[in-house]
């Protein structure tokens, strides 16, 4: 058991690096996906990590697969789609969902477009799905940056991003930080995607983020209870991916998020808060 | 006598269809003022537009010497997230928040503050229930007490006493009582006429236009009350001249 466990990390670098890696994108992304989901902004992530793909492609075009390169493409697209979405909802009657679907759909599209036409199948599935396994110093050093930047801005943000969530009529009149505030979240959502997309691809990216915090729903009711339910899930989730990836020959990334999706699987079923269990056995907590 | 607000010739709406129309008249300054008028009159509207949520679409409000730190707002609860996983002692503490900000920690003394805001609006005890698990009538008091905590010279209320039990809204006109008593003004939303003639001396009826305002016994008659309906049944259709010359 312990060999099967631990050896594959003890022996091999790229284990290492991958299961660093993976936490690093825990640690960050996972606890703005926990604001996303109480903000009932779920399926933004989903869209702003489709977004950010012709910004990818067009990094990939000019400099090749090249860390650099497509991080800025994808932030300089990510940030663009976040921005034209949120312009078109205030000068239209256009809803900010509706935009931002528009605009994410359009994004993928150019995206794949253009990763298809000058690049091969290889580059598309790298885009696509990451490469989890081969992240050398540099990826490291992005990654640990990303989430190192998203905990010092959480932390700063604290106060007017909770407010901004429960009650934003009220930030807005006591405070100028409301923009301020929904425009840095945005950007660390998208800087989190874009650092995540690295390891593990535009599509399972959004995984991390948002799977390990709607399974911490039925774990904890406070928000610093959220986040650290799910970055837990999230780091046993890398770890238990990683593994069945390594035993059975499987893609990482894929088998980080269905190893999440076992987590919130589990836990929407025997969570001691708002689970079925809990709803069948509502009072159980006052026998104990 | 000094004014605490005052509208000129203001126009606020929405999309640019107008809700408050044009509307001219000072509150006075620590008067203690009802908003009355049909549904859709713009009630909600114009607190919008005195706090600057809403830019009028035309005209001015003007606040004299009142800044934006001495304005303090109380929505409709609907507009309030009671999913999100707050605390009462967290909800009511954003009160502070000209002291504190958005960076920094609650000191004793200010926690002190926030206790006894708490136990002004007969909330003791609850200070670490999740906002959530809040009645109607508690989580208005909760927000009573984010207001007694913002010690604002001008409070807006909109429909502050909707859909909570009786106790309650006699403990929460007893706060509203005591901020007019210390020379506050209140600015306050409400529907029932009767409350109005009972607890609040000044009234400003619209209907889109303004009806009446003026000492209560004067303006809160049948007369303006009806007036005031047809003006808004009036506006159901085209968006034109609708109802300023009903009588």
């Amino acid at each position: 058991m312990w060999e099967a466990l631990v050896q594959p990390f003890a022996e091999f670098g790229f284990m290492r690096r991958a299961l660093l890696g993976c936490i690093a994108i825990s640690v960050g992304a996972t606890p703005v996906g926990v604001f996303l989901l109480l903000r009932r902004m779920s399926l933004t992530g989903d869209a702003m990590a489709h977004a950010i793909l012709p910004g990818a492609a067009v990094g990939y075009l000019v400099a090749g697969l090249s860390l650099g390169a497509m991080t800025i493409g994808g932030l300089l697209a990510g940030i663009a789609v976040a921005l034209l979405s949120g312009f078109v909802t205030r000068v239209t009657a256009l809803r900010e969902d509706a935009s931002l679907a528009a605009f994410y759909l359009i994004s993928l599209a150019l995206g794949v477009l253009i990763v298809s036409t000058r690049g091969s199948n290889v580059d598309l599935m790298h885009v696509l799905f990451g490469t989890v396994l081969a992240l050398n110093n540099s990826a490291l050093i992005l990654l640990c940056s990303i989430a190192s930047i998203t905990l010092l801005a959480l932390a700063l943000l604290f106060r007017p991003l909770v407010l901004e969530c429960a009650d934003p009529q009220f930030l807005r009149a006591v405070s100028r930080l409301s923009a301020v505030t929904h425009f840095t979240f945005l950007a660390l959502v998208v800087l989190n995607l874009v650092g995540g997309f690295h390891a593990l691809g535009t599509l399972m990216v959004v995984g991390i983020m948002i799977v390990p915090a709607a399974a911490a729903r039925f774990w904890a009711i406070s928000i610093g209870g959220l986040i650290l339910a799910a970055v837990t899930i999230a780091v046993a989730a890398s770890v238990c991916g990683l593994l069945v990836s390594y035993h059975f020959g499987l893609p990482s990334g894929p088998a980080i998020i269905l190893a999440a999706g076992l987590a919130y699987g589990l836990s929407l079923t025997f969570g001691p808060t708002g689970s079925f269990a809990a709803r069948v056995h509502p009072y159980r907590h006052a026998d104990a | 006598m000094t004014y605490a607000v005052a509208f000129q010739e203001l126009t606020l709406g929405y999309d640019r269809h107008p809700a408050v129309r044009q509307l001219d008249g000072e509150v006075a300054d620590g008067s203690l003022t009802a908003v009355v008028g049909p549904n859709g009159a713009g009630k909600s509207t114009l607190l919008k537009g005195m706090t600057g949520a809403l830019r009028p679409l035309a005209g001015r409000v003007d606040f004299g010497t009142c800044t934006r730190s001495d304005i303090a707002y109380l929505p409709q609860q609907s507009d309030i997230d009671q999913s999100f996983p707050i605390t009462v002692v967290d909800l009511v503490a954003v009160g502070l928040w000209s002291e504190i900000g958005g960076f920094f920690g609650l000191r004793a003394a200010l926690r002190a503050r926030v206790d006894d805001a708490i136990s002004a609006v007969g909330l003791t005890g609850f200070e670490s229930r999740p906002v959530g698990s809040l009645s109607g009538g508690q989580l208005q008091r909760a927000l009573f007490a984010r207001l007694l905590l913002q010690d604002a010279r001008l409070v807006l209320l909109d429909e502050p006493f909707t859909a909570i039990d009786a106790k309650t809204m006699v403990d929460l006109l007893g706060v509203v009582q005591r901020w007019h008593g210390e020379g506050r003004t209140v600015i306050t939303v409400l529907h029932d006429a009767e409350t109005v003639r009972e607890h609040f001396p000044e009234t400003l009826i619209l209907a889109r236009d303004l009806v009446a305002h003026g000492p209560t016994a004067e303006v809160l008659t049948a007369a303006n009350q009806f007036r005031a309906r047809q003006m808004c049944e009036a506006c159901v259709g085209p968006p034109h001249d609708c109802g300023r010359h009903a009588s």
